[in-house]
């Protein structure tokens, strides 16, 4: 077993929790709470609606705040500070220690969107004294926003390799909501009779990331069910869009002179 | 004779400059020495000299121009000769929100030693660098010579053939200065090799073997420190007396200076015995003769083209 991206991301991991990045947690069960009080009182018959759209819509934004925001900094701040250095002067090849960040920072957003699932059922359970078998929903929108924060730190963590932070976060943003609007890139294409606009259009939208897929929070609010074709769909999307981009990564940070 | 500790050949590095990186200025302009196993090797040069992009490029952090380099008969691009070898950075910077003992576990992660041996070898190496008081304290409340105590720690744990240290007693006062000597020392005693770069000449006449000086990124001279100061003795020194209404002989007033009732003669080596027969005659009572050496530094300054540095005096004989 290769063991050195487990090292460095468990050290990644262990970063976060103590540079108290997790602390957004208590925001989180604080504004989840006061929402579920709220809204218990003025949404009468949609609670559940809107607490589990109020919800998911706060685990997305706040996941995409820490992947964009800690991922832009993961490699660049190791390179600035030299931390890096000692770790490179090992027997550690530079695609593990990438790798290594990456997925502790996975690892720091998949504990952190658990705990604020856990908040978001919690809410529930005050609402409507009970959880429905059909809240099960729920957890397959999660695992898509989760799908979606892996797509953006790889994004990040690709940018990170060579550029500041600031044009990191402008440009992992930039594609981030460009890729939101893929299809309409595509479809706006298509429009135009143009053949080169087309062609531009649609290697483009196959360029993108498509988050637009990852988007079942309206649909599980209202209570519709989401296809298990969608969930393999998208975890193979996922699965092969981050590949290419770490591999991305890693030719340009192993060929990367530090500084 | 084996294989040599390290290797290189011509290894040149030229960085880009300007916004379309068209520009460029060179680092390091086709260096080529070696360095034998077993040997503490030093390696001087002034600041941007080209001493830390050496070694930056032995330890697989920027990527040489032109040349080659080998440590232990291996490539420097082969990522498993790392562990043999141990490396400080220089100014070096560690998870601040680690504790020394944790930094020093993580480090000795990467060599797969077991959690028990990990344990063992962690204790041991903060004793050895006087950090076992602090070793539950996280970095960020650690000074530069404690955070400098870690990565000497930190590069020799798992017990590296070949030693790498940017600037080992930077930053240090001198009781830290003295105890990194001591460590460079027992590493040699171990038999490892010690390449380490440094502008404290007196560390680099103390501990090495062998010195090297680069300036403006090419290597000026290899040698042994003794060999690098005696490229040219500069002279003999005496001090004496005179008894009462003695004169000082006519031919030696030139380069005689007086203190008190002591005087003080620079002469050429060749025009010792000479002088010091016109001595005798003038019944002078001779003190000490001297011969003046001129130290790493004069040596150093000569090259870099700096001021002169202060010469000491090696005593070889007295009266």
């Amino acid at each position: 077993m290769n063991s050195v991206p487990y090292f460095v991301a468990l050290n990644t991991f262990r970063e976060s929790v103590r540079d108290r990045v997790l602390y957004n947690l208590i925001f989180f069960a604080l504004v989840m709470m006061g929402a579920a009080v709220l809204v218990g009182q003025i949404s009468l018959g949609i609670e559940n609606e809107v607490i589990i759209n109020l919800g998911l819509t706060a685990i997305s934004l706040f996941g995409l705040v820490m992947a964009i925001f800690i991922g832009v900094g993961l490699v660049y701040k190791e390179i600035e500070r030299r931390t890096l250095y000692s770790i490179l002067a090992k027997p550690v090849h530079r695609w593990q220690f990438l790798a290594g960040k990456y997925f502790g920072l996975l690892l720091t957003l998949a504990v952190n969107t658990a705990l604020m699932t856990a908040g978001l059922f919690l809410a529930l359970l005050y609402v409507k004294h009970s959880i429905a078998a059909s809240d099960v929903h729920v957890l397959i929108a999660v695992y898509f926003i989760l799908l979606q924060l892996a797509l953006v730190t790889v994004l990040a963590i690709f940018f990170s390799c060579f550029s500041t932070p600031m044009l990191s976060t402008l440009f992992t943003l930039g594609i981030y909501v460009a890729g939101v609007f893929a299809s309409d890139i595509r479809d706006m294409g298509a429009l135009t009779n143009n053949t080169a606009l087309i062609l531009i259009t649609r290697a483009t939208y196959y360029l993108l990331p498509n988050f637009s897929n990852f988007n079942v929070i309206a649909a599980t609010a209202h209570g519709d069910p989401i296809p298990l074709t969608l969930v393999g769909q998208n975890t193979a999307y996922a699965a092969i869009y981050i590949a290419a981009v770490l591999l991305a990564a890693s030719a340009v940070f192993s060929n990367r002179n530090l500084k | 004779m084996g294989t040599p500790a390290i290797e290189i050949e011509g290894l040149t590095k030229d960085y880009a400059l300007g916004f379309w990186r068209k520009k460029k200025r060179r680092a390091l302009d086709g260096l080529s020495f070696q360095v034998q196993d077993g040997e503490v090797f030093g390696f001087l040069g002034p600041n941007g000299a080209g001493k830390t992009t050496t070694i930056k490029l032995l330890m697989g952090l920027i990527f040489p121009t032109a040349g080659a380099a080998r440590i232990r008969g291996r490539s420097i691009d082969d990522v498993e000769m790392h562990r043999d070898i141990g490396f400080l950075p220089e100014q070096p910077y560690f998870y601040d929100y680690l504790t020394a003992r944790e930094v020093l576990d993580y480090s000795a992660r990467f060599f797969g030693f077991s959690a028990a041996e990990r344990r063992e070898r962690v204790d041991r190496f903060l004793e050895k660098v006087g950090l076992t008081a602090a070793a539950n304290v996280q970095l960020r409340k650690f000074s530069k010579g404690m955070m400098q105590r870690v990565g000497i720690a930190q590069a020799i744990l798992h017990d590296p053939k070949v030693v790498f240290l940017d600037e080992p007693t930077s930053g240090l006062d001198p009781v830290g200065r003295r105890e990194v000597r001591e460590i460079i020392l027992e590493l040699k005693k171990q038999g490892r090799t010690v390449f380490f770069s440094t502008h404290i000449l007196p560390d680099a006449e103390l501990l090495c073997d062998r010195v090297g000086v680069v300036v403006g990124g090419k290597l000026h001279g290899v040698g042994t420190p003794q060999e690098m100061m005696s490229i040219e003795v500069q002279g003999m020194e005496l001090h004496f007396e005179l008894p009462a209404g003695s004169a000082l002989p006519a031919a030696l007033a030139s380069g005689a200076t007086r203190s008190g009732a002591i005087y003080r003669l620079d002469v050429p080596e060749a025009q010792l015995y000479e002088a010091i027969e016109q001595l005798h005659a003038a019944k002078a009572r001779i003190l000490s003769v001297t011969q003046l050496k001129p130290t790493l530094e004069d040596y150093f300054f000569r090259l870099v083209g700096g001021e002169k540095g202060p010469s000491y005096a090696v005593e070889v004989s007295s009266k």
